[in-house]
C-alpha cells in the first residue's frame, strides 16, 4: 500500500461486499460444477467469474481512492455523482444498438423465414424475447436509472446517496440483461411475455432493485430542497411499482437449485391474470410513469420554461396510479377469465384516456412561450415529438381495449403496430432526447457535437417510424378481416395460409422502417461518441474566486 | 382451519365492500388539494424547479 497521509481503512460497504462477492463466487463455482443443464453452468460460471471481477473491482478502487469518501459538497455547491450516469447512458446507447439490431433481424426473418438459418439459437422465437427485453429493460432500463439518478440529484440539489450502492445498482442490473439475454439464445425461458428470465436470474434483480429503491429513497431523504419535484414522484412509482409487479408475478419453484428449469406457482386461468396484470403495468409503470418522469424534468429544463400546471401534474400523477393497475384484463378479452374482469378491464382502460391526454397538454403546453425553438432545437423537437405519439398511442390503446374493436385487433398486427407507436415514437424518442441532454451534461460539454446529425437522426427515424406503423395497420386490419371473412354458404373464406401471404409486402415495409430506425441510433451513437470526445468542455466557474457569503 | 377461512370471508368482504369509497375519497381529496388557492405559490414556484438548479 501507498504511504497513506492520513488514516484509510475500507468501509463496512467495501469489505463487506467484497467478502459478499467472494463468497458469491465460491458458491458459483459450487453450482457450475454440480449443474444439470448446460445453460446453467453457464451462466454459474459467467456469475462466478462476474463476482471475482467485482471483488477486484471493490479492492482495487480502494487502492485508487484517497482516504476520504468524495465530499458531498465542494465550496457549498453539491459534488454530483456523475459516474454511474455516464456508465448507464453508455449501456443505453450499446443495448439500444443491440435491440433495434435484433428487432430488423427478426422482422426481416418473417419477410423471408430462411433467415432464421435452421439453427435453434437464431430461430424467431428466441431472438423474439431477446428483441423485447434488450430494447425495453435493456435500453430502456438503463435510459431510466441514468436519468432518475440525475434528475434526483439536480431536483433535490444532493449527491446520490451511497458510494458503491449506485455502482451495484448500474452493474448488477447490466448483468442480470447478460443473464438474462444469453439465457433466452440456450433456450432458458419461463414462457411468460416481457417475464421470461428464469428464477435465478428473478431473484438477482430483486436485490438490484431493492438497492436501487433505497439509493434512490436515501437520496430524496437528505434533499436540499424542501419540495420533491414530480418527476421525483413518477420515478418512485416506476421502482415501487416494477418490485411489485417482479415479485408478483414471478413467484415459481425451481426443479432443482442446480438446474435452470422452474415451474410457476399457479397456473391456468390465475397464472393468466398474473401475467396481464404484470404485464399491462409494466407497459404502465415502466414504460409509462418512467418516462414521464423524463418529459416532466427534460422538456422544461431543454425549453427553459416552468411546467405548462404543476396542479394537473399532481393530477395526472395520481389519476394514472389508481386507474392503471386495473387495465391488466383487456389483454384477455373472450378467454377463460370471467367476463366481468374482462369489463372491468375495459372500462379502466377508457377510463386512462384522461390522464394520458391531460399529461400530454401537460407535457406540450410547456413549450408555450417557446414555440420557434422547435424550429431551431432538434433535440426539443425529438422530445415534443415524443409527446405527441404518446398522446397518439394512449389514444388507440383504450379504443383496442374495447371489445368489440378488440374482437378484431386481437392476434393481429395492428396489436404490433399500436406497441411500436408508443415504443419507437414515444418511449425511444424520449429517451433519445433525455441522452442528448444527459450526455453533454453529465460529461461536462458545452453541447453536442453536431445538432445537424441530431436533424438527420430524428427525420430518418420519424420515416422509419410512420413506414412501420403504417404497414402494420394495414395488415393487421387486413388480417383480421380476412379471418372474420364468411362465404354466402357459412365457410371461412381464407386458409390460415393466404392470411399469411397476404401480410408479406406489408413485412418487408416493416423491415424497411425498422432499419431507418437503426440508422438513426448509429447517427445517435456517433455524434454523442464525438461529444464525449472531442466537445468543448463547459466553462466553470472559478469556484475558488468566489467570495465567501 | 374454518376459523381463518372465516377471518379471511370477513376480511375480503370488507376490502371488497370498502376499497372503492374509500379510494375515491383519496382521489378528490388530493384534487381539492391540487386546487386549493392558498397551495398556488408553492406549485407555481415548484414548476419552476428545474430552471433553478445550479
Amino acid at each position: 500500500m501507498s504511504q497513506p497521509s492520513t488514516l484509510k481503512s475500507m468501509t463496512i460497504g467495501e469489505s463487506g461486499l467484497a467478502a459478499l462477492f467472494a463468497v458469491t463466487a465460491f458458491l458459483c463455482v459450487i453450482a457450475s460444477a454440480k449443474a444439470l443443464d448446460a445453460p446453467f453452468a453457464f451462466h454459474a460460471a459467467l456469475s462466478a467469474v462476474a463476482s471475482l471481477a467485482a471483488v477486484f473491482f471493490i479492492i482495487n478502487r480502494y487502492f485508487e481512492r484517497p482516504a476520504a469518501l468524495p465530499p458531498a459538497e465542494i465550496n457549498g455547491r453539491p459534488n454530483y455523482n456523475m459516474g454511474p450516469i455516464k456508465f448507464s447512458s453508455f449501456m443505453a446507447m450499446f443495448w439500444g444498438i443491440a435491440g433495434f439490431l435484433v428487432g430488423l433481424i427478426i422482422a426481416s426473418q418473417l419477410a423471408w423465414p430462411w433467415l432464421n438459418f435452421d439453427l435453434p439459437w437464431t430461430s424467431f422465437g428466441r431472438l423474439r424475447p431477446l428483441h423485447t427485453s434488450a430494447v425495453i429493460f435493456a435500453f430502456g432500463g438503463n435510459v431510466l436509472i441514468a436519468s432518475s439518478f440525475y434528475v434526483v440529484q439536480k431536483s433535490c440539489r444532493v449527491r446520490l446517496a451511497g458510494d458503491l450502492a449506485p455502482w451495484f445498482v448500474v452493474l448488477g442490473y447490466n448483468f442480470f440483461i447478460l443473464v438474462a439475454g444469453t439465457g433466452y439464445l440456450l433456450g432458458v425461458t419461463q414462457s411468460k411475455e416481457y417475464a421470461e428470465p428464469e428464477w435465478y436470474a428473478d431473484l438477482w434483480l430483486t436485490i438490484v432493485w431493492v438497492v436501487y429503491l433505497l439509493v434512490f429513497l436515501a437520496t430524496i431523504i437528505k434533499r436540499k430542497e424542501p419540495h420533491i419535484f414530480v418527476a421525483n414522484w413518477f420515478y418512485l412509482a416506476f421502482i415501487v411499482t416494477i418490485a411489485v409487479l417482479h415479485l408478483g408475478n414471478n413467484p415459481a419453484l425451481p426443479v432443482s437449485v442446480f438446474g435452470s428449469k422452474s415451474y410457476v406457482a399457479w397456473g391456468g386461468i390465475q397464472d393468466a391474470m398474473f401475467q396481464w396484470w404484470y404485464g399491462h403495468n409494466a407497459v404502465g409503470f415502466f414504460l409509462t410513469a418512467g418516462f414521464l418522469a423524463i418529459m416532466y424534468y427534460f422538456i422544461p429544463k431543454r425549453a427553459e420554461r416552468p411546467i405548462y400546471s404543476y396542479r394537473l401534474s399532481i393530477i395526472h400523477f395520481w389519476a394514472l396510479i389508481f386507474l392503471y393497475i386495473w387495465a391488466g384484463p383487456h389483454h384477455l378479452h373472450y378467454t377463460a377469465l370471467p367476463d366481468w374482469t374482462q369489463t372491468l378491464g375495459m372500462t379502466f382502460s377508457i377510463m386512462l384516456w384522461m390522464p394520458s391526454w391531460g399529461g400530454m397538454i401537460n407535457g406540450l403546453m410547456t413549450l408555450s412561450g417557446a414555440w420557434d425553438k422547435l424550429r431551431t432545437d432538434p433535440v426539443l423537437r425529438m422530445l415534443v415529438v415524443s409527446v405527441a405519439f404518446y398522446g397518439m398511442s394512449t389514444f388507440e390503446g383504450p379504443m383496442m381495449s374495447i371489445k368489440v374493436v378488440n374482437s378484431l385487433s386481437h392476434y393481429t398486427d395492428w396489436t404490433i403496430g399500436h406497441v411500436h407507436s408508443g415504443a419507437l415514437g414515444w418511449v425511444g424518442f424520449v429517451s433519445f432526447g433525455a441522452l442528448y441532454c444527459m450526455v453533454p451534461w453529465a460529461w461536462n460539454r458545452k453541447g453536442l457535437y453536431s445538432l445537424k446529425l441530431v436533424n438527420w437522426h430524428f427525420w430518418i427515424a420519424t420515416l422509419g417510424i410512420v413506414l412501420y406503423i403504417s404497414a402494420m395497420w394495414v395488415s393487421g386490419i387486413l388480417q383480421g378481416l380476412m379471418w372474420r371473412a364468411y362465404t354466402s354458404l357459412g365457410f371461412l373464406e381464407y386458409s390460415f395460409i393466404e392470411t399469411v401471404e397476404a401480410m408479406h409486402p406489408f413485412y418487408i415495409i416493416r423491415a424497411a422502417g425498422g432499419a431507418l430506425f437503426l440508422i438513426g441510433s448509429l447517427i445517435m451513437a456517433y455524434n454523442l461518441w464525438m461529444t464525449v470526445r472531442v466537445g468543448e468542455a463547459e466553462v466553470q466557474m472559478p469556484v475558488a474566486l468566489q467570495p465567501a457569503e | 382451519m374454518k376459523a381463518i377461512l372465516t377471518v379471511h370471508n370477513l376480511a375480503s368482504e370488507l376490502v371488497t365492500t370498502i376499497w372503492t369509497p374509500v379510494f375515491v375519497a383519496i382521489f378528490l381529496a388530493i384534487i381539492v388539494y391540487a386546487f386549493w388557492p392558498r397551495n398556488k405559490t408553492a406549485f407555481d414556484e415548484a414548476a419552476r424547479l428545474p430552471l433553478r438548479e445550479e
